[in-house]
């Protein structure tokens, strides 16, 4: 399944939720403020780096730009999709849930 | 008709929710499209994670803030057919509360079982 | 739109539902069922109290086949029927029979 985060781990707990449920080697894509749980150098860089070796983390492109960064400054292991790569998670995972 | 399709024409559907009552719109607008789903007789699961637990809680009561109690409908969902009401453990544990401290009859289960539960779904809604 | 009753306004929806359930009286229910033609027996009155009793409890009103159910529970077989709803309630027992008992329009019917 796909689940999908879309809030700061430093605003919200949402993320921490998503990693209580999701069963190893299900699909979490982040995207909108959920995009800085997946960037090097922050206090949460250790946890991303954690959850890339347990899940398939892909994280929205679109969305680091708007935010002034960029693909090379994702943790190692999560992969950068766009829109395209987004409708395919949707089509590809089976049930999806949004960690509002 | 055939086993199948009956099945098929039933779906899986999972209500999932997160947020405490009355601060916000998620929990009662999941709860309405959980009742509208039940009139419809799909097969429902009822999950409260997170401070989604908090919509359990017994004794509610929204007089003073003057707003409907919609928690008092929870109590409906038996009669919508809606059984499997699940709560997640070390949410309940997290916010101090036990079974008796809710308002319907739950089981209780893990992180684990319930990850487990939203893979065998055809669809989950959530707040 | 609105009911006019011994010289009250009481505002409804383009449905004929009360827009404020604390306005409802056994006389307004008298002058909805009037609207559709509906003299109101005791079989009615005992639905419609029933319905109340429902929302009172749970803060909505039952779709259709949830109240056939509640009534079955609480009435028995002959009553928690479709059948003898409908013959009571011709418009629908759960959209006619809330409309009159002024609560809103059913959770589940769309």
């Amino acid at each position: 399944m796909l689940h999908l985060v879309n809030k700061s781990p430093f605003e919200r707990r949402s993320m921490e939720s998503c990693l209580r449920f999701a069963a190893k080697g299900s699909a979490i894509l982040l995207y909108e403020d959920g995009v800085v749980a997946g960037l090097k150098g922050t206090a949460f860089a250790d946890l991303a780096l954690g959850m890339a070796k347990h899940y398939r983390v892909y994280a929205l492109v679109p969305d680091l730009a708007a935010r002034g960064f960029s693909e090379s400054q994702l943790v190692e292991g999560i992969t950068p999709v766009g829109y395209d790569g987004f409708v395919d998670l949707v089509a590809e995972n089976g049930p999806v849930q949004s960690w509002v | 008709m055939s086993d199948t399709e009956d099945d098929a024409s039933a779906k899986k559907f999972m209500f999932l929710t997160r947020k405490a009552p009355h601060g916000t719109i998620y929990a009662h607008e999941i709860l309405e499209a959980m009742l509208i789903c039940g009139a419809y007789e799909q097969d429902i699961t009822a999950l409260f994670i997170d401070d989604g637990v908090y919509c359990l809680k017994k004794g509610q009561d929204t007089k003073a803030i003057n707003i409907k109690n919609f928690a008092k409908a929870y109590g409906a969902m038996d009669g919508y057919d809606i059984e499997k009401v699940y709560v997640d453990k070390s949410s309940m544990e997290a916010r101090g509360l036990t079974p008796k401290d809710l308002m319907l009859d739950v089981e209780v289960k893990t992180a684990e079982e319930i990850g487990r539960l939203m893979e065998e779904q055809d669809v989950i809604i959530t707040g | 739109m609105a009911y006019e009753l011994n010289g009250k306004t009481i505002e409804h929806d383009e449905e004929g539902y009360l827009t404020d359930i604390n306005e409802w009286s056994q006389e307004l229910a008298e002058l909805i069922a009037k609207a559709d033609e509906l003299p109101l027996t005791n079989e009615h009155w005992e639905v419609i109290n029933f319905l109340r009793e429902y929302y009172n409890e749970y803060q909505i009103a039952p779709a259709i086949r949830v109240l056939v159910k509640a009534v079955k529970k609480q009435f028995g077989e002959e009553k928690g029927n479709n059948k003898y709803l409908y013959e009571l309630f011709p418009y629908g027992p759960a959209k006619q029979a809330c409309k009159i008992a002024g609560l809103p329009k059913p959770t589940g019917c769309i």
